[in-house]
C-alpha cells in the first residue's frame, strides 16, 4: 500500500519533469539558468551592485546641468578642522565609527562625525574613499571590457584562420607588448594634461589585452581541429557562427579567468600611472592612489589604509566570483550540487542491488 | 593439478564517487595456470579493466578492494610497495590498449625496455642493451638494431604494440595482462600481433589474462572465457562451452550481436544494372594531398580516385587505417579540396566551387563522424546541435524548429526530453544516434558515414546499424559507408569498394568483393577478420601460417 502511493507520486515527479525537460532550451537560456542558480555569483552580483549603489549616490554628481546632491555631507574638496582630541595614543583624525554597541562596552552603533577618520590635512576620509571607488569601479570595467573584448576577437581571429593572417595579429601583438605603455602615458599625460579617468582607462584597456589574445588563439588552434567545427560547418555555418557559436563556448573558461586577473589588475596599474600624472591627479583619488599615498602610515593610523583596501578586496572579489559563477555556467561539464536527496536514492539503488 | 599463477578469489572493486560506493566488480572468482588463457569479456563499464587493474593495485585512490589475489602464491591486496614493485613488471606485465599513449614519447623504445630491465635486475647498460636488441627481434620489429633507437611516433601502430609487448616481456612475467591489445590496430596487424602473442606464450609458459570486447579476438586465443556484465560475472567456462553452448541470455545476445561475414543474404541493388539513374556522388580521377607544409612534404592521401554512388544504394568503402577512406568521405561533401580530378555531387561540380556553392550543396548531404565524444559540440545541448542544419538553411525557427527536432529525435529513437542535455550525459551509442539526427535534419540525398560504428560495443553497433538500415530504407538517401570492419560493411552495403595506400583496389558487388575478391589484398583482409568461433579460427590461423 505504501509503496503503490509512492510509485504513483514518482510517477507524477517524473512526467512533470519529463515535461520541463522537453521544451528546448537554446544554449544561452541554459547558461542564463545556470548562471542565476550559482548560489556564490548571485551573491557576489547582489554584493558588487549594492557596493556600486552605495558608492555612486554617496558624492555630488554633475552632469551638465544636472546635479545630484548625494547623501553625504562632505565631499573630497571640503576641508573640515582636523579633529585633534578623542583619540588613543596622541593620534589625530581617528575614525569615528562605532561598531560596538554600549552593552558590550563601546560607544554605541554611530557614525559620527568622520566616519572613516579624516587625512592629513582634515579632508573627509569617508568621501575620499568613495570617490577613490567610483575611480577604481570605472577603470576596473572599462579596461576589463576594452581588454577582453579586443583581446579575444584578435586572439579568435588570429587563431581561426591561421596563416598570413595570424602572422600579421600576432606580429601586432609583439608589437603592442614590447611598447612600454607606462611610458607612453607619462608623455600623453604630459603633453595633454589630465584627460580624465575614462580616457586613463580607455588607454589602458588599448594595451591590457595582449596576453589574453595569445591565450585565446591557443584555445582556438586546438578548438578548429576537432571534429564538430567540421560538423557546423556542413551543416551550413558561417565562418562568423562558427567562431562565435561553437568555438568562442568552448574557450570561454579561459578568457574568463583572464579577464578577471586583468581587471584585477588593472586597479594597480592605473595607481602606477596616476603616480606619473596620467590619469587620476590630486585633488582627485582613486583606491589604489589612497594607498600608495597612506602606506608609511601603516604603523602610525592604519585606517588610511584599511579602508580603501577593504574596498578593492571587496570589488576584486566580487569579480572572481562573478567570473566563477560565469565559467561554471558555460561549461556543461561542472558537476551539479549533489544533495541529500540524491545521496539517499543513491544508497537505495545499492541496498537494492545487493539484494538482487 | 600444479598451482595457478593467478587465484582470484571473492574479489571486489567499489569506486568511493559523491559519497556513495559505487561496485565496479563484484565477487569474482577465477583461477589461471602458467601457459593457459582466459579472457574477460564485456561491454564497457562492465568492470574488465577495473578488474584486471586491480590485480596490481594499479586502481586510483577512490578505489576500495576486497577478497583475496594470489599471484604465485603471493597475496597482492595487502602488499606493501616493495612487494608490489618487485611484482609489477617482473611477474605481471601489462599491455595497455593504445601503445601511443602508454609509451613514453620523448624517449625511444630501446630506453623504455632497457629501464624496465635494469629496475628489476642487476644489469649493465650494454648487457641490458643486447637484451633489449634480443626482446625486439623476438617480438619481430623490422630491423631491431635500427628500431631499438626508434621514437614511438616512428613506429606504425603495429610495431609500437610489439615494443609494448617487448618491454612487458623483458623479465619473462609469469603472468601477462593485455588490455584490448588489439583494439587499435587493423585487422592484418591485429591477426599479426595475436600470433605474436600466442608464439610467444608457448615458448615462455607465460599466462595470458586477455580484456577484450571483441569476440573474435577471443575466439583466436582464450582457453577460457569469463563473461562480464555491471561488474557481476555472467558466465565462466571453456572457450568451447561459451561459444557453442552459452547458457546464459546475456552471453547469447553478445554473440549474436556480433556481425559475421557472409551471414547476411544476398541483397538486389536498389537500381536496374542496365539503366542507372544518374549518380548521386560521381568522383572522376580525383586526387587528393595535403599541401606541403614547412620542411614536411606535400603527402598524397588518395590517387586517381574513381567512383560512383547511385541512389538509394549503400556503398561500403573498406581498407586500413592510413588508406585514405576518411580523405575521400571528406573530400565528398568539400571539407578537403581536391587537387586534380572531378568530384560531383547531385550532378552539381564542387572541385572548383566557392564557399557559396558549397554552402548550398551541402543541404544535400550529411555526414556522421568517427568520434561521437569529439563531432558534438560539447558546450551546445544536443537539441540545438540536431536543429542547427535547419536554422542555418533557413527551414525552421522558433515553435517550428523546435517541432522538427522532436520528429528527428523520435526517428533515431532518442526520448525527447535528451533535447536540452550535453554529449557528455549521453553514452557512446546514443551520442552517435545524435549525430545521424543532425546529418539527417535536412533529408540528404547523400549521407557519408566516417567509421561511425568504431568507438560502439558490438550490442550497440548492432541496434545502431539496424537503425540506419531502418532510416535509409525510408528515407532512401545514398550512403557512402566508410569503415575498416568488413563484417560491419557486409551487413550493410550493395557494393564494396576497397581502398590500399590511397588507391582504390577493387569495386564491385557485395558478394562478389567478398565470395570472389579479385586482388590479394582484399582476400588478405577478409582472411584476417576474426570469427568468433574457436574451430574455424584455427583452420584459418593454419592457412594463414601455411600461407607464410
Amino acid at each position: 500500500m505504501f509503496t503503490k502511493k509512492k510509485s504513483s507520486a514518482e510517477a507524477g515527479v517524473e512526467t512533470s519533469i519529463l515535461n520541463k525537460e522537453t521544451e528546448g532550451l537554446s544554449q544561452g537560456q541554459i547558461v542564463r539558468k545556470r548562471f542565476l542558480q550559482h548560489k556564490g555569483a548571485m551573491i557576489a552580483v547582489f554584493t558588487l551592485f549594492s557596493i556600486v549603489i552605495f558608492v555612486f549616490s554617496a558624492l555630488k554628481i554633475k552632469i551638465g546641468p544636472w546635479t545630484y546632491p548625494g547623501w553625504w555631507k562632505y565631499t573630497i574638496e571640503d576641508l573640515p578642522e582636523l579633529a585633534l582630541d578623542g583619540c588613543s595614543g596622541g593620534l589625530v583624525g581617528c575614525p569615528t565609527l562605532s561598531l560596538r554597541p554600549t552593552w558590550l562596552g563601546g560607544a554605541g552603533i554611530q557614525l559620527g562625525e568622520h566616519p572613516f577618520g579624516q587625512d592629513d590635512i582634515g579632508r573627509d576620509y569617508f568621501a575620499l574613499v568613495m570617490r577613490g571607488a567610483q575611480r577604481s569601479i570605472m577603470v576596473t570595467v572599462i579596461i576589463g571590457f576594452i581588454g577582453g573584448v579586443i583581446g579575444t576577437v584578435v586572439g579568435a581571429i588570429a587563431g581561426f584562420y591561421r596563416g598570413a593572417v595570424d602572422s600579421i595579429l600576432m606580429r601586432f601583438t609583439d608589437f603592442i607588448i614590447t611598447v612600454p605603455s607606462i611610458i607612453i602615458g607619462s608623455v600623453i599625460g604630459y603633453h595633454f594634461g589630465n584627460l580624465g579617468v575614462s580616457f586613463l582607462a580607455l588607454y589602458l584597456g588599448l594595451f591590457a589585452w595582449t596576453g589574453l589574445s595569445r591565450l585565446v588563439r591557443g584555445e582556438f588552434l586546438t578548438l578548429r581541429e576537432r571534429e564538430f567545427v567540421d560538423a557546423a560547418r556542413v551543416a551550413g555555418a558561417t565562418n562568423r557562427r562558427i567562431i562565435f557559436k561553437h568555438i568562442l563556448p568552448n574557450a570561454v573558461g579561459i578568457i574568463i579567468v583572464s579577464v578577471t586577473l586583468l581587471m584585477s589588475g588593472a586597479i594597480l596599474l592605473e595607481t602606477a600611472l596616476s603616480y606619473l600624472g596620467f590619469g587620476v591627479v590630486a585633488p582627485d583619488v582613486s583606491l589604489g592612489s589612497l594607498i600608495s599615498q597612506y602606506q608609511e602610515s601603516f604603523t602610525t593610523r592604519p585606517w588610511l589604509f584599511w579602508y580603501p583596501g577593504i574596498f578593492i578586496i571587496a570589488i576584486a572579489l566580487c569579480i572572481n566570483f562573478i567570473g566563477d559563477g560565469l565559467r561554471d555556467a558555460f561549461d556543461p561539464r561542472q558537476r551539479r550540487r549533489i544533495t541529500r536527496k540524491d545521496r539517499q536514492s543513491a544508497r537505495v539503488a545499492k541496498k537494492a542491488r545487493a539484494h538482487a | 593439478m600444479s598451482n595457478p599463477v593467478l587465484k582470484v578469489n571473492k574479489y571486489c572493486v567499489d569506486f568511493w564517487v559523491d559519497g556513495v560506493w559505487y561496485p565496479a566488480a563484484i565477487d569474482m572468482n577465477f583461477e589461471l595456470e602458467a601457459g593457459k588463457v582466459l579472457a574477460i569479456v564485456g561491454e564497457s563499464g562492465s568492470g574488465k579493466s577495473t578488474t584486471a587493474l586491480g590485480l596490481m593495485n594499479l586502481l586510483a585512490s577512490n578505489a576500495r578492494m576486497s577478497g583475496s589475489i594470489l599471484v604465485k602464491g603471493q597475496e597482492m591486496l595487502d602488499a606493501s610497495p616493495q612487494v608490489l614493485h618487485k611484482f609489477r613488471g617482473k611477474e605481471v606485465a601489462y599491455i595497455f590498449q593504445e601503445p601511443m599513449t602508454a609509451l613514453n614519447p620523448v624517449y625511444t623504445i630501446g630506453f623504455q625496455i632497457v629501464e624496465t630491465l635494469r629496475n628489476h635486475f642487476d644489469m649493465g647498460p650494454k648487457e641490458a642493451r643486447a637484451r633489449a636488441l634480443e626482446l625486439i627481434t623476438m617480438v619481430e620489429i623490422p630491423e631491431p638494431e635500427i628500431s631499438i633507437d626508434k621514437y614511438p611516433h616512428q613506429l606504425s601502430g603495429g610495431q609500437r604494440q610489439r615494443a609494448m609487448i617487448a618491454q612487458a616481456l623483458a623479465c619473462d612475467p609469469g603472468l601477462l595482462v593485455a588490455d584490448e591489445p588489439t583494439t587499435a590496430l587493423d585487422v592484418t596487424v591485429q591477426a599479426e600481433v595475436l600470433d605474436l602473442m600466442r608464439n610467444l606464450k608457448d615458448k615462455l609458459n607465460s599466462a595470458i589474462l586477455l580484456i577484450t570486447h571483441d569476440m573474435g579476438v577471443v575466439a583466436d586465443m582464450a582457453d577460457e572465457i569469463l563473461v562480464m556484465k555491471d561488474g557481476l560475472t555472467v558466465e565462466h567456462g571453456s572457450a568451447d562451452q561459451i561459444f557453442n553452448r552459452p547458457q546464459h541470455p546475456y552471453t547469447q545476445q553478445l554473440l549474436g550481436a556480433v556481425p559475421k561475414l557472409g551471414s547476411t543474404a544476398r541483397r538486389a541493388l536498389p537500381y536496374n544494372e542496365s539503366a542507372k539513374p544518374a549518380p548521386v556522388l560521381k568522383l572522376e580521377n580525383v586526387t587528393i594531398a595535403y599541401p606541403k607544409r614547412g620542411r614536411i612534404p606535400e603527402f598524397v592521401a588518395a590517387k586517381n580516385v574513381s567512383l560512383e554512388i547511385y541512389p538509394g544504394e549503400i556503398l561500403g568503402l573498406v581498407g586500413e587505417s592510413g588508406s585514405g577512406k576518411t580523405t575521400i568521405g571528406r573530400a565528398s561533401i568539400g571539407l578537403l579540396p581536391i587537387k586534380e580530378g572531378k568530384l560531383e555531387i547531385v550532378g552539381r561540380d564542387i572541385s572548383r566551387a566557392s564557399s557559396k556553392e558549397l554552402f548550398s550543396i551541402r543541404r544535400h548531404t550529411g555526414i556522421v563522424f568517427q568520434d561521437p565524444a569529439s563531432s558534438l559540440n560539447p558546450r551546445l545541448p544536443i537539441g540545438e546541435s540536431i536543429g542547427e542544419p535547419l536554422y542555418l538553411a533557413g527551414e525552421a525557427k522558433g515553435a517550428d524548429l523546435a517541432h522538427r527536432v522532436e520528429d528527428l529525435l523520435d526517428q533515431v529513437e532518442l526520448p525527447r526530453s535528451y533535447r536540452n542535455r550535453y554529449p557528455h550525459e549521453l553514452s557512446g551509442g546514443q551520442r552517435q544516434r545524435v549525430g545521424i539526427a543532425r546529418a539527417l535534419a535536412l533529408t540528404p540525398d547523400l549521407l557519408i558515414a566516417d567509421e561511425p560504428t568504431s568507438a560502439l560495443d558490438v550490442s550497440v553497433q548492432a541496434r545502431f546499424l539496424d537503425l540506419l538500415q531502418d532510416l535509409q530504407g525510408k528515407l532512401n538517401f545514398a550512403c557512402l559507408f566508410i569503415s575498416h570492419d568488413l563484417a560491419v560493411v557486409d551487413i550493410l552495403a550493395h557494393r564494396i569498394a576497397v581502398m590500399q595506400n590511397g588507391e582504390l583496389v577493387e569495386v564491385g558487388d557485395r558478394d562478389q568483393i567478398l565470395q570472389h575478391p579479385k586482388s590479394d589484398y582484399t582476400r588478405r583482409l577478409i582472411a584476417a577478420v576474426p570469427i568468433p568461433d574457436p574451430a574455424e579460427q584455427r583452420v584459418r590461423r593454419e592457412a594463414r601460417l601455411a600461407a607464410k
